[in-house]
């Protein structure tokens, strides 16, 4: 399980890191989109999978026995889920007006702000 | 009462947010309730400073839940100092954009935007999280990326494609370090990380987590080589936001690391601070040399950010109670000479519109008043004595002998020479040198109104007060620092106040 999902972070890096070195904005939205989960699922991984445990406490005793899935992990995944989203819907209506104002998303255009 | 106390800083502006949005059309409201706020975080920041110089670290749990748990929220020397800057800073930009920011951009929400990014970098100076302080960051950064947007015009839009991309990915570092950092320790705290790190089983691959937390953090500062977005980006919006951006933005990124590398990763100081010093250097040199082929003010200026960022690390690095002392000392100094000298460049702006400097000239015989006040903050900058630049610049030289680091301290001083050079360069440009002979003479001051003349001046001329205050009163300010600083390499204060015993 834990190799499958490992599997699965590197694939979406690569290929997240494939799209933002693209020249085309619409890419790097998608690129910067599949980092996002491969971050997501990094953390899920990495925060040590245990199957069909919740963490509640039985009556009687002052925590849940050993071993039990940590559910510190997912509510960090699922904050960053929510930030990442309204961080997308953003770039999604910048890069769409940049687009409008420039009339290309060929990154090679914008360096206009780099100039001497 | 301590306890609100803390929460103020944010609870303040985050209300002061919400009141703006109820008043879309009514700009007077929206300016009123910006200033009110931020004045009022600056008198309660002073309150936590009186607070935490005299009685020590405290901290809140939130919700009651007890430390490693709960989300904290601390305060000790360096938050208080960071916040009643960012406090001034509030303030005194608020004060600037009623004379420059346009009524279209106040009425899509400047202030509400200025709002909940101070709320942001106020949320970051205070948590005792990591993972609350990644959420902070994420506040600040969707703040500032409205705010470079605002306005959309066509060098903005292109600005902000840059700065929003790099920051995201800098975000995304943050996120997997925190996470990663989760899977070895099993907490978040900070102080609890700090106690757990200290005896834990595989320092190398806790050196692995830090190392990228310095590419998160060296990102955000702008440090060498992840700086390029900065001065691609920075020179777009108008200059208030500039000087905002300019001011806190980089260096909450440098408080983070000052934070992170003072109390959490201490196992292995060989690597982190070899790495760092290195970086130092670099940053500073590519900075200074970055900013001598522009001929743009605020290129130049927004280049010598990302050379200053380096004098910090360096303090930073050589880790010596002096050197830390002498980074908050100099991001103290930094945060408003930096930040007056793009509301300087504003006001150019605005009497000739352009930044371009050979477009520019004749500025000092027609105004000498605004050459007196660029020059406090440039000389301020460049580190002359005894404006406030020369003593950051002299403890920060003094701890470098004191380590015998005489490669970097060596380096520091050539930068303040090629500083000096940039400043001049500004200063016999924009200031001395006549005005052009094919350039039309565009002189819109005296189409000014009184108020807006005030609304424009008066900052400048506080944050100039402010450098020759610590500049010649210098005393109490380094001693701030050099408090924060023994409190930050000692940490058991800190450790103590939010796991409480032991």
């Amino acid at each position: 399980m834990i190799l499958f999902l490992a599997l699965i972070t590197g694939i979406l890096t690569t290929v997240g890191i494939f799209l933002i070195l693209r020249r085309s904005l619409v890419k790097v939205i998608l690129g910067l989109a599949f980092l996002g989960h491969a971050a997501n699922m990094l953390i899920f991984t990495i925060g040590r999978i245990t199957k069909g445990k919740a963490a509640f406490v039985p009556e009687g005793s002052l925590s849940p026995f050993e071993p039990f899935a940590d559910p510190l992990p997912q509510a960090l995944i699922l904050t960053a889920i929510v930030i990442g989203f309204g961080v997308q819907a953003f770039l999604i209506v910048l890069f769409k007006q940049n687009y409008k104002s420039l009339k290309s998303d060929d990154l090679d255009n914008m360096n206009t702000t780099d100039m001497l | 009462m301590m306890n609100i106390l803390i929460l103020l800083p944010l609870v303040i502006p985050f209300f002061g947010a919400v009141l703006t949005l109820f008043f879309r059309e009514k700009i007077t409201v929206q300016r009123t309730v910006f200033s009110v706020s931020s004045g009022l975080v600056f008198i309660v920041s002073l309150f936590l400073l009186d607070h935490v110089f005299t009685s020590g670290v405290f901290s809140v749990q939130i919700g009651g839940w007890k430390a490693p748990f709960g989300i904290t929220f601390v305060v000790d020397k360096l938050s208080a100092i960071m916040i009643s800057i960012s406090g001034l800073m509030a303030f005194s930009t608020s004060i600037y954009s009623f004379g420059s920011i346009d009524a279209e951009r106040e009425k899509f929400g400047f202030y509400t935007l200025l709002s909940t990014l101070f709320v942001g970098i106020n949320g970051s100076f205070l948590t005792g999280d990591l993972f609350n302080l990644y959420v902070w960051f994420e506040v600040m950064l969707m703040s500032s990326f409205v705010l470079i947007a605002l306005g959309g015009t066509k060098a903005q839009l292109e600005g902000a494609v840059k700065y929003v991309t790099l920051n995201l990915i800098s975000s995304l570092f943050f996120l997997v370090a925190v996470g990663i950092l989760y899977g070895i320790v099993g907490t978040l705290n900070m102080a609890d990380l700090a106690v757990k790190i200290k005896t834990h089983q595989e320092p190398w691959l806790i050196t692995t987590v830090a190392l990228m937390f310095i590419i998160a953090f060296g990102i955000k500062s702008a440090m060498f080589p992840l700086f390029f977005w900065l001065p691609a980006s920075y020179h777009t919006p108008p200059a208030v936001i500039s000087a905002v951006f300019a001011g806190m933005l980089t260096k909450v990124g440098v408080y983070a690391m000052i934070r992170v590398f003072t109390l959490i990763f201490t196992n292995n100081p060989e690597v982190t601070n070899g790495v760092l010093i290195v970086l130092a250097g670099a940053t500073m040199l590519v900075g200074v040399l970055g900013a001598a082929a522009q001929n743009d003010i605020r290129r130049i200026l927004s280049f010598h950010i990302v050379s200053q960022i380096g004098y910090m690390i360096m303090g930073l690095a050589l880790a010596s109670p002096l050197a830390i002392a002498g980074a908050v000392f100099y991001i103290i100094h930094h945060i408003i000479v930096k930040t007056n000298l793009f509301l300087i460049g504003g006001i150019v702006n605005e009497i000739k519109g352009t930044f371009a400097l050979n477009k520019l000239g004749g500025i000092y015989k027609a105004y000498p008043l605004l050459g007196l006040l660029f020059l406090i903050p440039a000389l301020s900058l460049a580190g002359i004595p005894p404006l406030s630049g020369f003593w950051a610049k002299f403890s920060l030289v003094k701890a470098g002998f004191e380590a015998e680091a005489w490669f970097i301290t060596g380096l520091s001083l050539f930068v303040s020479i090629l500083t000096l050079f940039s400043m001049i360069k500004i200063w016999n440009e924009v200031f001395w040198k006549d005005l052009p002979e094919d350039v039309e003479n565009i002189d819109k001051f005296s189409g000014f109104s009184t108020a807006k003349k005030r609304f424009l001046f008066i900052p400048v001329i506080i944050l100039a007060v402010c450098t020759l205050i610590i500049g010649f009163f210098t005393a109490p300010f380094f001693d701030a620092a050099a408090g924060s600083a023994s409190e930050l390499v000692n940490n058991a204060d800190y450790i103590k106040s939010v796991l409480g015993g032991k």
